[in-house]
C-alpha cells in the first residue's frame, strides 16, 4: 500500500496596513468614517487610561495593573467587529479597553484595580464577562456560555481572549476541543505579546504559529498583525460571520508587542532586548492609524488634540468618582453563597468588631490612614 | 416504591429534567452508555444529545463548561466518573465556581451541580476508592452534600440541582446498590445544612455521612445488644454543617464517636471535635473519639479492607467511650 496523506493545513497572514500606515486598498475594510473616528477615539482612549492607571499605581492610588500599551489594536479592533448581541470574554489585559467601547463606566472598571470587588460587578446587558486572573480558565466558560446561548435559541457570537503563554494551559486545548465538537459559534483570540512575564514565545511552544493550533481542533487558524486595527476588525469580523452563519469555531492569532512590563510588578528591562523594544515601537498601532487617517483627511494635529483633551477630562472625571466609592466591608460574607448560613452571620459580626478603613490600615483614634502600593 | 441509590439518583434527575429544561446533563460515557455506573441510564434516550451531552474526556473541561454554562442560564450537572479524577477539574472549582458570586457582587453565579462517586469497598482499581471530601468543605463558596441512602439520595439531589449555589455531590459507590427502601416516586426535597437523626440515644452520639452511616449503623446495633444508647446523627451536609444538632445532641449524651471514611489527618473528624469543643465541652465525659481511614494511600483492592472503618472499629470505639 502506498504512503497518503491524510491531512494537510495552512495559516494565512493578514496585514492591512504596514507599519507606516501603507495601505493595501485590495483588502481595505469599508468602514464609515464615523466608525474611523471611533477607532481612533478608543485606541487613544485606551492609551491614556493605561498610562494613567500605571501613574495611579506608582503613587498608591491604585493596585498591580496590567498595561495594554502597544495592544491596543486588538480589544479595540475586535470589540468594534462584534455585533451588540456578541458576548466578549476579555483577559485582564483587554479588559478596560473592550469594557469601555461596550459603554462600562471608566469609574466602575477602575474600581478592581483599586481593589474592591464592585470593580467586576459588570451588569449582563453589556455582554462583557469580567476578566478573571488564572490564565487561560475563562476559555471554557465561554464556550459553556456559548453552549448555554445556543439551547435556550440565542445566537450570539463568543469573543473569548487569551495570550501566547494562556495556549501552553491545559484549560487552551479544553476549550477548543469542547467548542471544536460541539461545533459552538466562538472566536479565540491570542493576543501574542512575545512573553508571558519573562518567557518568551519560543520557549512556550515549538509550534511555528500559535495560529496552527486551530487545525488540530478541526477549525481554521489565521495569523494577523495584532498592531494593525484595519486587520483586526477584518479578521475578527470575518470569523465572527462565519461563527453566526454556523460554520464553527475558530482561532485568530494576534502577533504583537507589550510595550511595557507585564503589570506593574516587573521590569521588562531584565528580561527584554531595548532594541527589540525599539522594533515594536515603530510598529505602534496609533502611529499608524494615524498616517492611515491622515490620508483619510480624518486626521489633523487639532483632531488628535481634541481627543485627547476629550478623553483625559473623562479619565480624571472618573477617577475622582472611583476614590469616592465605599463598598461595603459587610459584602465580603454577603456573596459567597446566595443567603448567608448562620455560620457566616457569626463570623462577619466577629470580623468587624474591631473598626478598620477602607484602605486597609487599622483604623485606631488618632492613627494615620495607611495607604497600601 | 422500593428504590437503590442509582435508581433513586436517576429517578431524580428525571423528574428535574422534565420538571426544568435548563438542567441538563454532562459529563464523560453519561450519554449513549448512561455512565459508568449506569446512573444516567435512559436520559439521552428520552432528552437527546442536546441535553445529555457525551463530552470530551476531560475533567477540566467538562467542570469549566459547566461553570460557563451555569452563569449563563442553565442548571448543569456534571458527573464525574470517580472522586479521584477530579483533581484535574479541581482548579475551576476552586478558581472559579465557588467564587463566581463574590467576584461579579451576585451579577453572575454558578448553580450547577458537581456529582462525585467517592468512596471504597468496592474492589476497585488505584484512585477509584478516595473520599477526600475535605478538600471541598475547605473552599468558601461551595456546598457539600453526601446522602447514605436512596431516600436521602433523591431528596438532595432534587435540592442540589434547585440550589442557586454550586453544590458537590458525593455518592457513595459501595451504597449504590448495596440495599432498597422506599423512596417516594413523587418529587420531594431534603433542605441541605440540616443534618438527620437517625436514631434517638442517651450514652453516646456517633456522628457520620455517606458510605460510614451504614457501617456505623451495624455498630451501633451492636452496641444496643450491650446495652449502650446511641444517639446516631448522620450530616447528610457537610457544607454548611448543621452545626447545632451536633452540639445539641453532644450536650444530651456527653459523649461522642466521629465515625470518617477519609484520611486521619485533617479530615472532616477534626473540625467536628473542634467544634465539639466549642460548644460542648463542658458536657464531655470522654475525650471526642474519631474511627477514620489511616494517613496512608489508600491499598489496592485485595488489601483494602484494612484501610476502611469498619462494624468491629466502630463498636470498639463506642465501647472504650462509654468505659472512659
Amino acid at each position: 500500500m502506498p504512503i497518503t496523506r491524510v491531512f494537510e493545513g495552512t495559516v494565512d497572514y493578514l496585514q492591512i496596513l504596514d507599519k507606516d500606515g501603507m495601505l493595501d486598498k485590495t483588502l481595505e475594510p469599508a468602514l464609515s468614517n464615523e466608525i474611523l473616528d471611533r477607532m481612533f477615539r478608543y485606541m487613544v482612549y485606551a492609551r491614556l487610561w493605561d498610562r494613567k492607571c500605571i501613574a495611579l499605581q506608582r503613587t498608591g492610588r491604585m493596585y498591580t495593573y496590567a498595561p495594554v500599551e502597544g495592544q491596543e489594536a486588538i480589544p479595540v479592533g475586535s470589540a468594534m467587529a462584534a455585533s451588540n448581541d456578541d458576548w466578549i470574554f476579555p483577559t485582564y489585559r483587554e479588559a478596560n479597553a473592550v469594557y469601555h467601547i461596550r459603554g462600562i463606566p471608566t469609574d466602575l472598571v477602575n474600581l478592581s484595580w483599586m481593589g474592591l470587588e464592585d470593580g467586576l460587578k459588570l451588569d449582563k446587558k453589556y455582554r462583557c464577562f469580567p476578566y478573571v486572573l488564572p490564565i487561560a480558565t475563562q476559555l471554557t466558560h465561554a464556550v459553556g456560555a456559548s453552549y448555554a446561548n445556543r439551547l435556550r435559541k440565542e445566537n450570539p457570537v463568543t469573543l473569548a481572549f487569551c495570550g501566547d503563554g494562556a495556549t501552553s494551559e491545559g484549560d487552551f486545548h479544553d476549550a477548543l476541543n469542547f467548542a471544536g465538537v460541539l461545533e459552538l459559534p466562538c472566536v479565540f483570540i491570542i493576543s501574542n505579546n512575545q512573553y508571558a512575564i519573562s518567557v518568551p514565545r519560543k520557549w512556550q511552544t515549538k509550534s511555528e504559529t500559535l495560529a496552527q493550533k486551530a487545525l488540530a481542533y478541526g477549525m481554521k487558524g489565521v495569523q494577523v498583525d495584532g498592531n494593525d486595527v484595519l486587520a483586526v476588525y477584518t479578521a475578527v469580523k470575518e470569523a465572527a460571520d462565519n461563527a453566526r452563519a454556523g460554520k464553527g469555531p475558530s482561532v485568530i492569532e494576534f502577533v504583537t508587542y507589550r510595550m511595557g512590563p507585564h503589570t506593574t510588578s516587573d521590569d521588562p528591562k531584565k528580561y527584554r532586548d531595548p532594541e527589540e523594544t525599539a522594533y515594536w515601537l515603530d510598529r505602534d498601532p496609533i502611529k499608524r492609524f494615524r498616517a492611515y487617517l491622515k490620508d483619510k483627511g480624518i486626521w489633523s494635529e487639532g483632531y488628535e488634540k481634541g481627543v485627547m483633551e476629550e478623553s483625559s477630562a473623562d479619565i480624571e472625571e472618573a477617577i475622582k468618582k472611583s476614590e469616592a466609592h465605599f463598598q461595603d466591608p459587610k459584602d465580603m460574607f454577603r456573596y459567597v453563597y446566595a443567603d448567608m448560613t448562620k455560620e457566616l452571620e457569626v463570623q462577619s459580626k466577629e470580623a468587624f468588631r474591631v473598626k478598620k478603613t477602607q484602605s486597609g490600615g487599622v483604623g485606631l483614634p488618632g492613627q494615620k490612614r495607611t495607604e497600601a502600593g | 416504591m422500593k428504590m437503590n441509590m442509582v435508581d433513586a439518583i436517576n429517578r431524580c434527575l428525571n423528574q428535574e429534567m422534565e420538571r426544568d429544561k435548563d438542567v441538563i446533563i454532562l459529563g464523560e460515557d453519561v450519554g449513549v452508555d448512561g455512565g459508568v455506573f449506569r446512573v444516567t441510564e435512559g436520559l439521552y434516550d428520552k432528552y437527546g444529545r442536546a441535553r445529555v451531552i457525551d463530552t470530551p474526556l476531560s475533567e477540566s473541561g467538562i467542570i469549566g463548561c459547566a461553570i460557563g454554562m451555569a452563569a449563563f442560564g442553565l442548571r448543569p450537572v456534571a458527573e464525574i466518573q470517580f472522586q479521584g479524577f477530579d483533581y484535574t477539574g479541581y482548579h475551576q472549582i476552586v478558581q472559579h465556581a465557588s467564587r463566581m458570586r463574590n467576584r461579579t457582587r451576585g451579577e453572575y453565579t454558578v448553580p450547577m451541580v458537581l456529582r462525585l462517586p467517592y468512596s471504597g469497598m468496592i474492589k476497585a482499581l488505584e484512585h477509584h476508592s478516595e473520599s477526600l471530601e475535605t478538600i471541598y468543605i475547605h473552599i468558601p463558596g461551595l456546598k457539600v452534600v453526601c446522602p447514605s441512602s436512596p431516600y436521602d439520595a433523591k431528596g438532595l439531589l432534587a435540592s442540589a440541582i434547585e440550589d442557586p449555589d454550586p453544590v458537590i455531590y458525593f455518592e457513595p459507590k459501595s451504597l449504590y446498590r448495596a440495599f432498597k427502601e422506599d423512596v417516594p416516586e413523587e418529587r420531594y426535597t431534603i433542605p441541605i445544612g440540616k443534618a438527620n437523626v437517625l436514631k434517638e440515644g442517651d450514652d453516646l452520639t456517633l456522628i457520620s455521612w455517606g458510605a460510614m452511616t451504614s457501617v456505623s449503623k451495624e455498630a451501633i446495633s451492636d452496641a444496643q445488644m450491650e446495652g449502650i444508647s446511641v444517639e446516631h446523627v448522620d450530616l447528610r451536609t457537610l457544607s454548611p454543617c448543621d452545626w447545632d444538632t451536633v452540639i445539641k445532641s453532644v450536650k444530651k449524651t456527653g459523649r461522642a464517636v466521629i465515625v470518617q471514611e477519609s484520611v486521619k489527618t485533617l479530615g472532616f473528624a477534626s473540625e467536628i471535635i473542634a467544634r465539639i469543643n466549642e460548644g460542648a465541652l463542658l458536657s464531655l465525659e470522654a475525650p471526642v473519639k474519631r474511627v477514620t481511614g489511616w494517613d496512608i494511600t489508600i491499598p489496592y483492592p485485595k488489601l483494602e479492607q484494612y484501610y476502611f472503618p469498619d462494624r468491629q472499629r466502630v463498636l470498639d470505639a463506642i465501647k472504650e467511650t462509654i468505659a472512659f
